[in-house]
């Protein structure tokens, strides 16, 4: 395994720019997902990581060496497509022994490793199966197989999961992520989905027109987004613009004025209250510092949903779901509550351009 | 909502299908009626067809084999047919690959004219040909017209139009995800053509044969003034001896010319699934 690192790395179609001047680095045996919404680079970005895309500038590494002009065919990564991209006119292991083949791998070697990885993925049943006739999850299996036989320097996932059902998705997730830290697979991962990204990887790198808007574990994201792009990106937000106006209080430009931390406060220009919506906590009649009336209540299991209406503005709160006798489980749409929050939670950040 | 109203709707839904499938099968019938009846026709043991027939009879089968010209006619069709979708396939199938995949300039209008023989009447392109044969004979002082070179040039223009249109389409469609995926395992360009790209190319060349076979073996139109003495094509034969009689020995021929076509989609159908690909 090798690490990755992009320096100032650029891509100009026609007149627009895909990717523009990005930075980033993988360290061996780490998973770096690239989140972020459709046509902000990220796919890109990842192509020219593989060799499939010439950049229009900057350089691409493995390790030292610079591999920018160096083919495709040449990188020896291990790919796995969004589409699986299986060779529908071979089988699962024709598919798997295609990498090995092309390294000049004699058959019996061959053979002996096509074997070892149908068993990783535990497919061995289904050697001799042509694509067509395995479902959804087994070919993305054999596309994982077939990407990490060859031992390649660095495994890139371009949105793998997307063509999964959910619960298969969920445990695809942690499948791949256990078998990316018992291999210390350098791992570069596209998604757009931040639950993904938020759960497989060791650092997440959020992009926007090209861009990077912020990189870091998916806790410093979480927890300390850098504007209101990323907050809102990588998990559900409160975000009320507006203005700190003491050391203790935040006005919003409807006029509330909610209270926040010097802490919290990250930036000069800051310019917009941040707050995840199960850090607030609810509770029912005029106890707190914030009231409000109830909008909507959302049973979604083991949480619950409130939608608060607090002056113009209106709060999303989720808690978990109270037991059948507590005071909360009665709250109804039009009732008063009051919501209340550790002052260190929220976040101001300045507003994303 | 009434129980009466649901009633109503789900009889009207059922009338829908009924009404379908009674379209269906009409469509099925008028497709096939033609057919049918040439090949019923063939055991019809008078000479002037009328219904219902005195008796049936292999007769007009032996009566055929007996007729030279209907032989060497179904020979020269099926050389001229093979020969013509072995020019045309590979020279489609390569012209279809730069139109998807090339750039270059004029790509609209090159694949405009590579479609256009289909849009000429067969007698016009075939005069045509004819005259130009004809001119390029005197030129270079050698024998065009009345070869089989010259039918299966011919011929070529058949073959090319319907074998572009099909390779164009199945290269539309393929997964070029495919094609990434042997770079990034380590496969250089031209090992991924030849290992990926043809490979998944061949329900629509296998297609495109089958086609262009079937287009060049059942042509007459534009045969006509191309062929020659000894050098007759199946339909051209055909269409000579019905200017003498009129008797069930046609349909007899006919019957071995839809029996061949019907075999060559069979066998196809069994290498490629003809549905996916058309």
């Amino acid at each position: 395994m090798a690490s990755l690192s992009v320096e100032n790395l650029s891509k100009l179609f026609g007149a627009s720019l895909a990717v523009d001047g990005l930075d980033l680095s993988v360290r061996e045996g780490e998973l770096v997902a690239l989140l972020g919404p459709s046509g902000c680079g990220k796919t890109t970005t990842l192509r020219m990581v593989a060799g499939f895309l010439p950049p229009t500038s900057g350089r691409v590494l493995f390790d030292k060496e610079d591999v920018t002009r160096l083919p495709a065919h040449k990188r020896s990564t291990g790919m796995v497509f969004q589409s699986y991209a299986l060779f529908p006119h071979m089988t699962a292991a024709q598919n798997i022994g295609f990498g090995l083949e092309m390294r000049g791998l004699g058959s019996d070697e061959r053979q002996a490793k096509v074997e070892e990885a149908l068993k990783l993925v535990r497919l061995s049943h289904l050697a001799g199966r042509l694509p067509r006739e395995m479902s959804g999850g087994q070919q993305q299996r054999v596309a994982l197989a077939r990407a990490l036989v060859i031992n390649p320097k660095l495994f890139l996932l371009d949105e793998p999961l997307s063509n999964l059902d959910a619960k298969l998705r969920a445990e695809v997730r942690i499948e791949i992520r256990a078998l990316q830290q018992r291999l210390g697979l350098t791992t570069l991962l596209v998604t757009h989905d931040r639950e993904e990204a938020l759960t497989m990887a060791d650092r997440l790198v959020v992009m926007d027109g090209g861009r990077v808007r912020q990189i870091g574990s998916p806790r410093e994201l979480y927890d300390a987004p850098k504007d209101t792009f990323v907050a809102d990106f990588v998990g559900r937000c409160n975000i009320l613009p507006g203005r700190r106006e003491s050391e203790t209080a935040f006005r919003t430009d409807s006029g509330l004025v909610l209270a926040v931390d010097t802490v919290a406060d990250e930036s000069k220009n800051a310019a917009a209250f941040a707050l995840r919506p199960e850090r607030i906590s609810i509770s029912p009649g005029a106890t707190g510092d914030v009231l409000g009336a109830v909008q909507a209540v959302t049973y979604l299991g083991p949480q619950t949903e409130y939608h608060v209406r607090v002056g113009s503005e209106v709060f999303v709160v989720v808690r978990q779901t109270p037991g059948a006798h507590e005071a909360l489980a009665a709250v109804k749409p039009d009732d008063l509550v009051s919501l209340q929050w550790d002052r260190k939670a929220p976040r101001l950040v300045p507003q994303a351009s | 909502m009434s129980a009466s109203l649901f009633a109503s709707l789900t009889e009207r839904a059922s009338f829908g299908r009924v009404l379908m499938r009674t379209l269906v099968v009409i469509a099925y019938l008028i497709i096939f009626a033609p057919v049918t009846m040439i090949v019923v026709t063939s055991f019809f043991s008078q000479e002037i067809v009328s219904f219902p027939p005195p008796g049936l009879t292999w007769h007009w089968y032996a009566n055929a084999w007996d007729k030279p010209e209907f032989l060497r006619g179904l020979i020269t069709s099926l050389q001229v047919a093979s020969l013509a979708a072995a020019v045309g396939v590979p020279i489609g199938t390569a012209a279809a690959l730069a139109i998807v995949r090339g750039e270059f300039p004029g790509k609209q209008a090159i694949s405009a004219l590579l479609l256009a023989p289909l849009a000429v009447p067969g007698v016009v392109a075939g005069s045509g040909l004819y005259m130009f044969y004809v001119l390029a004979e005197n030129a270079l002082d050698r024998d065009i017209t009345a070869t089989t070179a010259g039918l299966v040039a011919a011929h070529v223009l058949l073959t090319i139009p319907w074998t572009v249109r099909l390779v164009v389409a199945s290269l539309q469609s393929l997964d070029r995800a495919a094609e990434d995926a042997a770079a990034n395992l380590g496969a250089g360009p031209f090992t991924v053509f030849r290992r990926i790209t043809l490979p998944m190319m061949r329900p629509g060349i296998v297609a495109a044969a089958m086609f262009s076979f079937i287009q060049s073996f059942e042509n007459l139109d534009l045969s006509l003034l191309l062929v020659g003495p000894g050098r007759t094509t199946l339909p051209v034969a055909m269409l000579n001896y019905l200017e003498f009689r009129i008797d069930p020995t046609l349909a007899a021929v006919a019957t071995v010319q839809i029996l061949i076509v019907g075999v060559l989609m069979v066998v196809t159908d069994r290498f490629v699934k003809l549905s996916q690909v058309v």
